[in-house]
Order: structure tokens, then sequence, then C-alpha cells
């Protein structure tokens, strides 16, 4: 159907002024973090891409994919990268655009031109492992929460009636954790979590470097997403009943004492998620928890 | 020999619920998907989910209401039975994801909160916030990773679905699928397969849906031998942002929630839309339909944007079709408790706040109604049975379909909140009906010949497309065109000439892909040759979706042809009025005879589709002219009822 024009100049004529005097770019240069597979070399390459109003940079990488031509005319393999949605609930994207981590479909050309008119630059998220290109492995984030127990034990899925009530603040509580998208932004900018890359080994058996891997993460930080979960379901009437063991894993190696409250994870999170909320609800959950656990002893 | 297993294709709604029910079951589960579960195309339902509820029920609503408005808004093209034991188990679906911890929108009280969606005049849509996909999926997700955790469930995610493997007496035997990083081939041997993929939006290019919404998988197992459904049945949703890379959708909850859609009554009004006065405005829904107002079937709403823009030259801008849905008359503070999410994604992608400027918005393909063709057993008292083989099973024994990618609960046009529904529904009701149909016969092994060879087909397959020579045909540019070709023949209205031309455009470009060359022909994470087979697999979707639409020669919901549209009665003479209104009603009986039917696609051999009709169950509810805002649909409603009444009174006598 038809292409949106600027969105600076829709509707609200005071916001047009502002762009409209500004001259559009013809032309963008993209420059982009490639690597060909795990464990190789890293290396830059850059693509001219004709300007669009309203582009994102995800229509950046559909104009790379299909012209697959560099700034130097060379023809390339087209740079891979993760998207599904494009329109932020389904957390795909995620990448490091002019150096900060965001999703990709949120990211508006018109605005990146504003702060950076030379160039974009594009680069795989750096705490989790390249599978190619933009693309990398996050499935240490879905791992993590199962680390928390992040579900309602519910007995089975047959009709038991309704769930508990549920008051209309608890409700608005609750929603904003509830989005969490696993994007793995807050572990992208955050200092405590590290990179946590399993390579198989010569000879290995699928099981053996699956189990290998489990254990490297089991004992690396859950990062801030996880503990938010944590927190949700630990809020919920009957999430609650789990609670404990939602503490013992938050207490565990890896838990909630490695956050060293640098809060870049809040500043991050694309979905606006108030996260050292969740954060110190846990820290002080765990302390009480720990202490608790002393004196049953 | 380990227990029974079952594969299941796409992790959205109904893939979820089918695997939480089967590992309840005592299943083990294979659940592949293209992405990560959590990032399924489900997270993009916004609005709610449809249910009778405690407070409707006492407004006199109950489930035969909500399969009738189901069965009415849909044109009556669904067989009823699974429609009627759908609407039944809608208050059970909710309770159960309330269960689940679904943060539903709360009553002061702390009950569910409910809103009214189209089609409908009861507030039965239970929503959270405007993400209520994202937070029903979630939920399912986490229960299928308690299951994971617990070792029931086994999760491929970036796994492609390339083939059914059928045995040599037609039966599904298992799949295979293929690792999209490392680019490596498995044989899935399974007691059954349960295809639940979701729909073909991309076949029309840019939609509002994700980017794997290709409708690979059906087109896969639809070559396989499976039947295709209702195909010409794709829903355009009224109101959507354009974008460059995709149209994103504006939740029908906008207009639930009291958004008005106009456009000024001065073509292209240069003014700021807040400084047009009422009076100069038209609300041309409000207007042209009262009983339902912005709220009328996503079909009819569609049209009307359609028509004011393209006929009758209102739309807002000139370049770019577009009408104003305005939100700003409702208080800021109701509107991000209640629509916060899909008001963000306006602003996020256009600049502009919709709380303070009315949105500008345009329809967009949406969802498929139609999908592969499946079953069902009736019960005695005109539902389903429960656990028989036949539910939600295609042509293929033991090859199952479910969600959006089966043809059966939304016909001719899909209520809003329904869809929902539907796939939390045949999630959870095809499992019983998956475990009876599992037979004696032990498991074919992933080792045996019939997998071998199948593995070798997708081998060859892919290396041919790897070594074709540089310089031919861009996969990209071919889907554009296709996506252009499609949207413009066969979306809002319909033209047996468009279609025609269109069918040839698209065998066309189909003879085009077969000389695609590929920019990517590398053995890792190829995106590129994934991509292309994917483009390959949509040409015969888009020619069965566009041979369905030729040979309709009625309009049925959100198949519109205005060559054989029923225009309502003008006259205001009360006896021509009553001649004019008689003769519309036989030629609504002499239409529904004829086209009240299922079509159903087989791939033939040549590659095109072959299409035969099936009649309609509609043993629940009798068929009636869908008469939303028609001029005259009062007087042809009279002479409706008093045939009916004439027929119910012959039967008696």
């Amino acid at each position: 159907m038809i292409r949106a024009v600027d969105g600076h100049s829709d509707g609200s004529g005071a916001a047009a002024v502002g762009t409209s005097a500004k001259a559009t770019p013809e032309s963008l240069r993209v420059r982009v973090l490639r690597q060909d597979s795990p464990g190789r070399e890293s290396y830059w390459e850059c693509h001219v891409i004709p300007y669009e109003p309203n582009m994102n940079v995800i229509s950046i990488l559909q104009k790379i994919a299909a012209r697959s031509t560099t700034e130097d005319g060379r023809k390339v393999a087209p740079v891979a990268w993760d998207c599904n949605c494009l329109e932020e609930v389904c957390g795909s994207c995620t990448m490091l655009v002019n150096g900060r981590t965001r999703m990709a479909c949120t990211a508006l050309v018109d605005r990146l031109v504003e702060e950076q008119p030379e160039e974009i630059v594009l680069e795989p998220m750096s705490k989790f492992p390249v599978v190619r290109d933009l693309m990398v492995d996050r499935r240490r984030v879905f791992h993590s929460l199962g680390r928390v127990k992040a579900w309602v034990p519910i007995d089975g899925s047959y009709d038991q009636g309704p769930g508990p009530r549920i008051s209309p603040e608890e409700q608005e509580d609750a929603y904003p954790l509830s989005t969490c998208i696993s994007c793995g932004c807050c572990m992208e900018a955050c200092p405590q979590f590290t990179k946590v890359e399993v390579q198989r080994m010569e000879g290995e058996s699928v099981e053996a470097f699956e189990a290998r891997r489990t254990a490297a993460f089991d004992k690396n930080f859950l990062g801030a997403h996880a503990i938010s979960q944590a927190m949700l379901f630990n809020s919920h009437p009957t999430g609650k009943m789990i609670a404990d063991e939602r503490l013992e894993a938050l207490t565990d190696r890896g838990g909630i004492q490695m956050c060293g409250n640098a809060q870049n994870c809040v500043a991050v999170c694309p979905k606006s998620i108030p996260l050292t909320r969740s954060i110190a609800r846990a820290g002080r959950a765990a302390t009480l928890w720990a202490i608790r656990r002393f004196f049953d002893r | 020999m380990a227990g029974p297993r079952v594969l299941v294709i796409g992790g959205g709604l109904a893939g979820l619920a089918a695997t939480m029910r089967l590992a309840e079951l005592g299943v083990d589960v294979d659940l592949v998907s293209l992405v990560p579960v959590k990032r399924s195309h489900s997270v993009c339902a916004q609005g709610g989910i449809n249910s009778v509820n405690t407070q409707t029920r006492q407004e006199g609503d109950n489930e035969s209401k909500h399969l009738d408005d189901t069965v009415y808004g849909g044109d009556f093209l669904q067989h009823q039975p699974p429609v009627k034991e759908m609407a039944d188990w809608g208050p059970r679906i909710v309770d159960l994801m309330d269960r689940l911890g679904v943060p539903f929108n709360r009553t002061p009280e702390g009950f569910r909160d409910q809103r009214r969606f189209g089609g409908t005049l009861y507030k039965r849509t239970a929503f959270s916030g405007a993400t209520t996909g994202q937070q029903l999926l979630y939920a399912l997700d986490e229960q299928v990773r308690r299951w994971e955790v617990a070792g029931k469930v086994k999760k491929w995610e970036f796994w492609d679905f390339l083939q059914p493997v059928l045995d040599a007496d037609g039966r599904c035997r298992g799949a295979i699928c293929q690792d999209l990083v490392t680019m490596e081939f498995r044989a899935f041997p399974a007691d059954a397969v349960i295809v639940a993929s979701g729909g073909c939006g991309l076949v029309f290019g840019r939609s509002t849906m994700s980017m794997v919404c290709t409708g690979s998988a059906v087109s896969r197992c639809y070559a396989a031998g499976a039947f295709y459904g209702n195909g010409e049945f794709i829903q355009v949703h009224p109101t959507a942002i354009p974008g460059a890379d995709k149209l994103r959708l504006m939740s029908e909850s906008a207009r639930g929630e009291g958004g008005r859609v106009w456009v000024p009554k001065t073509p292209q009004d240069s003014r700021d839309p807040r400084d047009i006065p009422e009076g100069e405005r038209i609300y041309f829904l409000e207007e042209r339909y009262p009983k339902y107002g912005n709220l009328v079937p996503r079909d009819i709403a569609t049209r009307e944007i359609f028509n004011i823009c393209t006929n009758e030259g209102l739309s807002v801008e000139k370049d770019r079709l577009c009408v104003y849905l305005d939100l700003t008359h409702i208080p800021k503070e109701t509107l991000d408790r209640k629509l916060g999410g899909i008001l963000e994604i306006y602003e996020k992608f256009q600049g502009v706040d919709p709380r303070f400027v009315p949105m500008k918005i345009f329809p967009a393909v949406h969802y498929s109604m139609g999908g592969l063709w499946v079953d069902y057993e009736r019960s005695a008292t005109g539902g389903l049975v429960e656990g028989s083989t036949r539910n939600q099973q295609t042509n293929v024994p033991a090859l199952y379909a479910i969600g959006e990618c089966d043809y059966q609960y939304h016909g001719a046009n899909r209520l809003g909140a329904n869809s929902l529904l539907s796939c939390i529904f045949s999630g959870l009701f095809v499992a019983p009906s998956v475990v009876a149909s599992f037979d004696k016969a032990a498991r074919t092994d992933a080792t045996s010949p019939l997998f071998a060879e199948a593995v070798k087909v997708q081998e060859r397959r892919h290396a041919e497309l790897l070594s074709r020579p540089a310089g031919g045909e861009n996969p990209y540019d071919l889907h554009d065109e296709l996506g252009k070709v499609m949207t413009r023949a066969c979306t809002v209205v319909r033209r047996n000439d468009q279609l025609a031309e269109a069918y040839e455009s698209v065998c066309d470009l189909e003879r085009r892909w077969q000389t695609c060359s590929l920019s990517d022909t590398g053995s890792w994470t190829n995106q590129n040759v994934v991509f292309a087979k994917a483009l390959g697999d949509m040409f015969p979707l888009a020619k069965l979706i566009l041979k369905g639409a030729l040979q309709r020669d009625e309009c049925r919901g959100a198949h519109y042809k205005p060559e054989f549209s029923m225009p309502g009665v003008e006259a205001d003479d009360p006896v021509e009025r009553r001649r004019l209104a008689e003769e519309w009603c036989d030629r609504f009986e002499e239409n529904t005879k004829k086209w009240l039917k299922t079509t159903v696609a087989r791939h033939g051999d040549d590659g095109h589709p072959v299409l035969t009709y099936e009649d309609v169950d509609t043993s629940l509810i009798t068929p009636r002219p869908r008469l939303y805002g028609l001029v005259g649909g009062e007087v042809i409603e009279e002479v409706w009822r008093e045939r009916q009444n004439a027929k119910l009174a012959a039967a008696g006598a």
C-alpha cells in the first residue's frame, strides 16, 4: 500500500518546521561489523543505501539484503540479522546501533541522522556469542527464565474456575513487568553480565556439549530480566506459592548478589520496565529469606 | 521403545497450547519453530479475547449468541459445530489463562474487566492492556518452559519445517526440518504432526503480519497432498499504520474504547485536524451504521474506509490514502491504562502522540481466514465429540492443523478477539484427538529409508538453489512484485479481469523464481536460501487464493466483488419496496444455494490448484442476510422473517 511520509510532518504543524528546513541526505552510509561464523575474525563493511523518508534500521538491512553490494561495488552475502514483528513486541532485532543497544525496528533513520549524520554503525550485541554478522545466540536469556522458575505453578490445564481476584493496583504493578520481551538489552548494558561462549569440542557428543553449556550458564549472572520476572511471579497470588524456590535461585551462584547497581539496565530497556525496582525488591526479599532460613535451621 | 512422541510445528498460541496439553497427557513433544517461541507472531495481537462472561450473561448473553455473532460476522461460511464448541469453551479458556497469571485488566472490585469489540453488542472481550496476545503467549510460553525443564518438551528453535513425511499408505510419519544456523537436515519421526504455523501475510508483501508469516509450512503440507480450505478469504484490517517495512496494526480496541473514524468534509483539508470543527467532519461509520457505529465488522469498516478514500476522494492526504482515527476526546489516563501499548507503537513509529493528535490509518492485510482443511466429528448436541481422531485432522492421516493455519472457525470474515480464542481452543482441543490417533504400529525409525529418501530430496533442493549461476532474478525483488500483484488484485475490491491477470502474473513470477540466484551460497546461517525457499512456496498459495477468488462470483464477508454485490432497497413506495425486498430475498436464497460452500483446493499435478466445493454445516443457525447498515435492511428483514416463519409452519404441518 502507500508508504508513510516523514513522521515529523504528521499532523502537528509545530514539529514540522524543525525537520523540513534541514536538508535530507540523498544516501546513507551504513557500516556493519560482520563475522562469518563463531570463532572467526570480525570485519567492517560499508554499504551505501538510497535515503527514503521514514526508514528504520530494518528497512536498511532489507535493502542491504536485496542489493548485497558494498560501497566499493563488491558483491557480498547479505548481512544476517534477527527480526520478526517489526513493532517492538517480539524482542528479536536487538543490536548495537551507533554503539547503543536497542531494537533495530524502532531505530528510525531520521533520528539517527540527526544524532550522527556521517554514518550509521551496526554491530552485534557483545555479551552473546555471534552466530553470524548481527545475529547472536541468546538462548541464555530464555535459560535464565527456567532458572528462576518464571511461571505460575498450576495443577494442570483442566477447568478449575477463574484465577484469584486481583486489585487494579496489583494488576498495574504487574503488567509492566509482564511486557518484558526478553530482548537482552538489559544484559548487554550490564557491567556484571559477561559473555559465556562455549564451543563444542572435538569428539564431544551433543548431549555432553549441551550439559557443559548449561552448567556454564548456571554459574553466571542471571541478569536484570530474570530477576524482574522472578519478582513478577513472586507477587502473583498463585505464583508466590513457590516464592522460596525462586529466592533460592536468586541467592545461588550468579544470583542477585552479582548486581553492582550500575542501573544501566533500566536506562536501556526499550519497554521502560522498572528493572531497578524489581532488583531492589528482590534484594530485600532475598535478605529476609536468608535470615529466615538461618533461623529455621 | 519410548512413549508416544508428537511433532508440533510453530510455537505461537495454538502450538504452545497443544504442547502444554500433550505434555500433560504424558506425550513427549518436539516443538519446531522458525524463531524462539516467545517471539512468535501471536505477540502482535493486541485487543483481547472473546468469551461469554458473568456480566454479559446477566445482560442476556450466552454461548449461542457468541456462536451466532461469529457465524453471522463470518457470513455463515464456517461449519457451525466447531464454532459452537469453541464458543462453549470460551469462558473456561479465559479462566484458564487467568489462572496462568495473565495480567488481565481489572475492575475496581478485582474482577476481569471486559470491553466491546466489533460485530457484537456485548462486552465480551477480556484484555490485558493493548498487548493481550503477548500476555497470553507469554503465559503459555512459561508453562511450556516448565515442561521443557521437566524434560517433556524439546524445543527446536531456529528450525525450518521442510515437509511432512508420508508412508506408502499416505499416513504422516513425521517430518524433515532444517537447522537455520548450521543448515543441517534432520528427520523427526513422530506419531503425529501438528502444524500450527500461523497465517500467510507475506504472500501479500507487506501486511500486519510478522516476517515469519510466509505460509511456507502450510504450503509444504499442501504440496504433500493436504487440502486447503477457503483460501480466498483474507482479512484486511481496517486500521493499520502504513510503513516502509511493514504495515503496523492499530488495534480494533482503539475503537472499542471509543475511538472515532472520520474524514474532513473538505477533501485534503490542510488544517490541523484539531482545528476542524465537528460540523465539518464526516464520521462516516457512525452515520452509515448507527447500530454498530465504529464497531461494524472488519470487512465492512475496511470497505468503507477504502471507498471514502478512493471513490469519494476524501482521503486526509492526497499522496497517501488515510483517514483519521481519533482518540483525543478520551482522557489521557484512560488511554494509558487501556491502550498504552498500541499508542506507544504509533508514537514510536510516527513520532506523533495519538493521545493529542488524531492518528492516520489505512487498511492492511491482516489475517488468513482460510487455511489447511481440517475435519471434525459432530456430537449429538451440535458441538464436537471430544477426543475424536477426526477433530483438526487434515485429509492426511496423523497430520493435524490448528490456529490461524486451519480454515475452520472464522468463515468469510473473522470477528475481532476471536482469533486468540480459536488458537488456544484448537490447541487445547486437538491434544486428546491426537492421542487417540496413535496407531499400534511402531514409530518409523529416523534411519528408515522413508526418512533417508526425504532428507535426500531436501538436500537436493537445497543444493540446486545454492548452485544456481549468479546474475539471475533477485528473490527479494520477486517477492516485492508478488506482494504488489496480490495487494492490487486480491484485497479489498476484487474484479474478475484483474484476478485472471494476477493469476497469470503469479505464474510468470513463479517461472522467474526458477531462475533466481542467491547472493549467499554458503552453508552457515544462510538466510538468503531460506528466504528463497519460502518465496518459492508462496506461489502455490498465491495461486489458490487467486483462483478461489476468481471462481467465487459473489460477495461474502471479506470477499467483495462489486459486480456481484446486492444493493439494498431504495424505493419509497411501500408496494415497490415490498416487491424489491422479495426479489432481494429470492436472489439471496439462490446465491446461498450456489455459493454457501467451502472452497477446497488440492495441489494439482501440473502445479495449478484444483478446486472443489463442499457443503457447509449450517444445522444450528439458518443462514440469513447480513444486513449491517444495508439501505432498506428493515423491509428485507421483514420479508425474510415471514419466509422463515412460513417454512417453519410448513415443516410443522
